[in-house]
């Protein structure tokens, strides 16, 4: 048996020689965990060493997944109709880790895919994948023919009696359907938007069948956690959380790129060892550590260690772990006014205060940065930041995500914002 | 000579019948049933709309709600090559803006627009993930990562477009 890599997710994924096929990923310790698993252990079983893991959803929100495919309705596959969709609508800004795992290593995917549709009986599997990804889409197929051609899909995996098939949906680009109910009204050929809980997915999901959502990093750990054990994985983490976290860094850093590492990595290390710090004549001046719905830190909360409760006491949320870094001569009234702007377009139309609210932020920031901001214009923000940012107030979590670099800005960058106004131009030379 | 406004040939149609067969409902078929269309045409004209809706029956109303609410399916014509340029955070900080206005320097064209010959479209588009190479593009389907204005020089020439 190989013995257990430390960055389990990545060790198979080689750029230069492209994805593995079937037999090489069985090579390299692949197929392991369906062996092991598939009639073999009994599903509740699976969804008890996955809980004990520790590990959480890697997509955003965090929620314990051994929890969440706790609340699916135990019928076997062949008695009920049931789905596991993989959420592989990669379209938070500043993040490209999925892809990084879609385009390397299709196979853990897919293998991944099967534990959980086995765990939670699901004979229907879905990959909803961006329609940006063309290389990402080609390989999937590519590996899907495969392993349905030797086995790994269809029928009667393995003699087990449990069957899966997987079907990939290339989207069309909209950012909403990352949610996971979006997600599923847009599988179902309607506008994708976001639906009213309860009935959770899990209970009543696509077509009104039980369906669970997972991330692609979240499905992909699921082979490392059977094959090396729960306690094994749990131990990877360097704080509360359990497993590795695929990190990355953009912006004005010698190195941007993405790591796999211990989740729970201080951040400075991650900017500092990996992405190389600042490159020469730039300063980090405050940055986004997980995504754009994520709230700003300061340069003085880089030693935060980058697991889900640690970022959130330092005030902001570990998101998908992709950090943007806002450099000092970048304007950051320009940084939250590209922001905005991406909200605005992308929130789905269907609740009021998400619909208009996004836009009138989005046109006072505009003026701001173009001179013609005036006093009460910040008072304005400072109510949208309040009024859209807590949860409850809007259909889904839309707008409270695209408050939350609104809302920490506000305090942070005050004095930028004053200067603005009272000058009546951009004081940086913004975006150049 | 595929057009858009001649009936959708048979095998199309013929597809269109396949990916609605493997749904529950037809109509979850739709977004692949207008992305066929838009690989065969380039773009999805009303009269094919209006064919799609009845053969997943809907209405074309109904479809077009959802034709129009994705930023890759495109209701109007666009060049022969479409050129994606992200907007999002990571790009902007890198300086996508000054690609931005040197494509309307150099083609005359601003995002939304086509050139005159009908060679490029310049769209924007939401984060393409591909934030470490930033600033980035998409060119039809393939990925650009680094982008300059020499890149885009450079492509212009072997998108075969003469300024």
């Amino acid at each position: 048996m190989t013995p257990a890599s430390e960055r389990p997710l990545t060790a198979m994924i080689d750029p230069a020689a492209g994805p593995p096929d079937c037999a090489a990923y069985e090579r390299h310790g692949g197929w392991q965990a369906t062996r092991r698993a598939l009639g073999r252990l009994a599903p509740a079983e699976i969804i008890d060493m996955v809980t004990r893991s520790k590990l959480r959803g890697r997509g955003g929100a965090g929620f314990g997944t051994g929890q969440k495919w706790s609340f699916v309705p135990k019928e076997s596959a062949t008695e009920r109709q049931k789905y596991l969709i993989a959420n592989a609508d990669e379209m938070e800004p500043g993040t490209f880790k999925d892809r990084w795992l879609l385009e390397g290593n299709p196979l853990q995917l897919i293998e991944g895919m099967i534990l959980a549709a086995y765990a939670v009986q699901a004979g229907h599997g879905i990959i909803f994948l961006r329609g940006e990804y063309h290389l990402a889409c080609t390989r999937l197929h590519r590996a899907i023919g495969e392993a349905r051609q030797l086995g790994w899909l269809g029928e009667n995996i393995l003699g087990s009696g449990f069957g899966l098939d997987i079907h990939v949906h290339s989207s069309a680009g909209r950012y909403i359907c990352g949610e996971e109910t979006a997600l599923l009204t847009a599988l179902e050929g309607r506008r994708p938007t976001p639906r009213s809980k309860p009935p959770f997915p899990q209970t009543g999901g696509l077509w009104g069948a039980p369906s669970v959502v997972n991330n692609v990093e979240t499905l992909c750990n699921l082979p490392h956690i059977i094959t090396n054990g729960p306690e094994w994985f749990a131990g990877l983490g360097l704080g509360e959380d359990g497993g590795t976290k695929i990190y990355g860094v953009s912006g004005r850093v010698a190195r941007p790129g993405a790591w796999e590492l211990p989740i729970g990595t201080p951040l400075r290390q991650i900017i500092e060892e990996r992405a190389g710090g600042m490159r020469p004549g730039y300063q980090l001046r405050a940055l986004l550590p997980g995504g754009a719905s994520t709230a700003f830190l300061d340069a003085a909360a880089l030693d935060v260690a980058m697991d889900y409760g640690s970022v959130e006491k330092a005030g902001s949320r570990l998101g998908t772990g992709m950090a943007i870094i806002l450099d000092d001569r970048t304007c950051p009234i320009g940084m939250i006014r590209n922001l905005e702007h991406f909200f605005a377009q992308e929130s789905c139309g269907w609740c009021t205060p998400c619909r208009d609210g996004l836009p009138w932020v989005e046109r006072l920031l505009d003026a701001i940065e173009d001179g013609t901001g005036q006093d009460e214009d910040m008072d304005q923000l400072a109510r949208h930041a309040r009024m859209l940012g807590a949860p409850g107030r809007t259909f889904c979590a839309h707008a409270p995500g695209a408050m939350a670099p609104l809302a920490s800005g506000l305090k942070l960058f005050a004095a930028d914002f004053a200067a603005h106004i009272r000058q009546r131009r951009c004081p940086q030379q913004s975006g150049a | 000579m595929l057009t858009a406004e001649a009936p959708l040939p048979a095998p199309v149609r013929a597809e269109i019948l396949a990916l609605a067969a493997q749904e529950p409902h037809p109509r979850g078929a739709g977004v692949a049933a207008l992305r066929l269309v838009q690989a065969h045409f380039g773009w999805v004209s009303t009269a094919h709309l209006r064919e799609v809706a009845a053969l997943l029956g809907m209405s074309a109303d109904d479809l077009d709600g959802i034709a129009t609410c994705f930023n890759l399916l495109f209701r109007r014509p666009v060049g022969r090559h479409v050129i994606m340029l992200c907007d999002s955070v990571t790009c902007w900080i890198m300086g996508r803006e000054p690609l931005c206005a040197h494509l309307w320097l150099t083609l005359g064209i601003r995002p939304g627009e086509t050139t005159a010959d009908n060679a490029i479209t310049l769209l924007p588009t939401v984060c393409i993930g591909h934030c470490d190479h930033a600033p980035a593009m998409l060119v039809d389907n393939a990925l650009h990562g680094n982008v300059t204005t020499a890149t885009l020089d450079h492509l212009i020439d072997t998108l075969g477009h003469t300024p």
